[in-house]
């Protein structure tokens, strides 16, 4: 369990972890300075006049009602990005509560959870997404962080249930059992420290659902009303046509932010998987 | 042994089933207002609709019964789900939602098919090539770029597909299944029109999938070019073709026939937005208007249908793995 003690001069040696860090926080840095120096107001339907291409008044043009598409980006950022890493924090949560009890407990209860996690991975998420965000009347930031969390815990579970697993019959464990520590405090002072690298790449790939999710959801028009979203963006590009007119700076520039978030996301995973995973390591 | 392992999947797809329908059924139920009635209103009050509103409100009461205890309600909800009663849409009245579904089916499938079929194949084989250490030099910046673009969801590539070869170059149509007013029958010219409205969208679920596949197949041979095996047919001289394809390959496939089954949720719900990108008539698009006009039925009955399909998907992909490997039905039983 060495992959805990990361020393940084190893974090910089590879590449795909430092290079994908690096990507995701330059759009966080983007996402929490962009807001405070730039005016929402040309974000407003009406704002300017509509359909410009890029000059040096918009940078990136303006959108079919008028608004401008610099302002629109990066108020949609911090949403996006708020979703994605709420929803990813509450159902690794639940996923690393899960995975502990089921691997920890066993019996009855594992195969419980084991069963739930089974058949919530074979429905498509989108699906039950889609049902319930057509039926909530108004949607917002925290509940769609909710609704995406309460679909994206069970790689985690997975995960965590199979190394807590291979943990319990360590030696250590074992010896601290025999000397009479009690359930909690096994798993609490035993099992969970040593679970750290796993929760850290779980993390990572339940954001990474989670803001595939939530991205989805707000392309098929089932986002928060009211507020601007990455995904928002690009549904209304779609509604209005914005492709089939050629309006490209419209729809383009919100794809390469989503794409470097993804590409950061994949890039973090795995870099952490080769730390993690000691066989591929080396090779990542 | 192997019976026992079917009995245990066949009852996990039951599962699977019994949950959708009941999510299905209870969260309208659960949700504060009533969407339904909130549109029927509507209709009533803006006299669109198109169709008998006072028949459609009968329709809907005698669905879901709503002076009726909670488990009378669920019980005959079965009943109707049994009987492909899936009710009628509210938008296009009175078109039944079975319908609505059967008639988008063939093209989702067809494309779904297609596309997952060669993005499993080719992504695989450039994963263990991937991770084969005697390949040419350019194979690893061009896998790895694959690999990345598979990070961005489908329908962001679609969108650029579209842009670059519909608009721009006009290769390809911009949308659609099929053109407008074409004589369908068995024929090349319908064949090759099918095929050339498919091109872009099933190439966006291509390049967006191969490289997940490639990824996860790269893993699978560096650990299993470790093994003894492997060194074993190297001292033995066999040549290095031999040894890629039936020593390294054949091992290394396992894991990616189950991957296969676990993603299979994950590539439908990324071919719904390439088919509302590509106005594509498969159920994907169909759920996209659904969801346009609050036509809550179609909503319901997609998303029913959807879960249902990869359930009973996953299930015959689950009877064929142990024939390929027998450890599968050993280990669970």
């Amino acid at each position: 369990m060495a992959a805990m003690f990361v020393q940084p001069r190893q974090l910089l040696r590879n590449r795909p972890l430092s290079f994908g860090l690096g990507l995701l926080t330059l759009i966080c840095l983007i996402a929490i300075i962009g807001p405070l120096l730039v005016d929402p107001t040309a974000a407003r339907v009406g704002a300017t006049i509509a359909r410009q291409p890029p000059s040096p008044d918009h940078w990136l043009g303006t959108d079919g009602q008028g608004r401008d598409m610099v302002t629109v980006l990066i108020h949609a950022m911090p949403n996006t990005l708020t979703i994605g890493v709420v929803a990813g924090l509450i159902s690794l949560t639940l996923g690393v509560a899960l995975g502990l009890v089921s691997g920890f407990v066993g019996g009855m209860v594992d195969t419980i959870i084991r069963v739930l996690t089974d058949v919530m991975m074979t429905i498509p998420g989108i699906a039950i997404l889609v049902l319930v965000a057509a039926n909530v009347r108004e949607m917002t930031v925290g509940l769609m962080a909710v609704i995406v969390a309460s679909l994206s815990w069970m790689v985690a579970t997975r995960t965590i249930r199979a190394q807590t697993l291979s943990l319990r019959e360590r030696g250590y464990v074992q010896v601290a059992r025999l000397n009479g520590s009690s359930g909690l405090k096994l798993v609490f002072v035993e099992v969970l420290p040593n679970l750290l690298p796993f929760i850290a790449a779980s993390f990572v790939v339940t954001v990474s659902g989670a803001m595939l999710a939530t991205i989805g959801l707000e392309a098929l028009g089932l986002g928060p009303q009211n507020q601007l979203t990455l995904g928002t963006t690009i549904y209304w590009a779609q509604f209005y046509g914005a492709i089939l007119r050629g309006m490209w700076w419209w729809w383009g520039p919100p794809i390469v932010v989503i794409s470097i978030i993804f590409v950061g996301l994949m890039l973090t995973a795995i870099g952490l998987d080769s730390f993690v995973n000691k066989r591929l390591g080396g090779h990542a | 042994m192997y019976f026992r392992y079917v009995t245990r999947r066949f009852g996990l797809m039951l599962l699977v089933i019994i949950l959708a329908v009941s999510i299905n059924f209870l969260l309208p139920r659960l949700m504060p207002g009533d969407p339904v009635e909130a549109q029927l209103n509507q209709l009533l009050a803006t006299g669109s609709g198109g169709g008998d509103i006072s028949a459609m409100v009968e329709s809907y009461r005698s669905r879901f019964g709503l002076d009726r205890p909670l488990w009378e309600q669920y019980l005959s909800y079965w009943g109707a789900t049994l009987r492909l009663d899936l009710g009628v849409s509210l938008a296009a009245y009175p078109e039944r939602v079975v319908d609505a579904i059967l008639a988008g089916l063939p093209w989702t499938l067809g494309l779904l098919g297609f596309a997952t079929l060669v993005s499993f194949t080719f992504g695989t084989l450039l994963g263990g090539l991937m991770g084969w250490p005697r390949v040419p030099r350019w194979l690893q910046p061009f896998g790895s770029s694959v690999v990345l673009l598979s990070s961005v969801p489908y329908f962001l590539i679609g969108m650029v597909l579209l842009y670059v070869f519909a608009i721009v170059l006009r290769i390809f149509p911009a949308g659609g299944g099929l053109p407008f007013g074409i004589q369908t029958g068995f024929n090349w010219e319908t064949i090759s029109a099918i095929a050339m409205h498919a091109a872009l969208p099933a190439a966006s679920i291509i390049l967006a999938e191969i490289g997940a596949w490639a990824l996860g197949m790269r893993g699978m041979m560096v650990s299993v070019l470790g093994e003894d095996y492997i060194s074993l047919a190297d001292a033995k001289g066999l040549k290095p073709r031999r040894i890629f394809f039936w020593y390294a390959m054949r091992n290394a496939l396992l894991p990616q026939l189950t991957k296969l089954a676990l993603a299979m949720g994950h590539i439908v719900s990324g071919a719904i937005l390439v088919e509302v990108i590509f106005s594509y008539p498969g159920i994907g698009f169909r759920l996209y208007q659904a969801i346009q006009s609050n036509d809550y039925f179609v909503i319901q009955g997609i998303v029913l249908v959807l879960s249902i399909s990869i359930a009973v998907a996953m299930f015959i992909l689950d009877l064929i793995y142990p024939l390929i490997d027998p450890r599968i039905a050993a280990e669970e039983a």
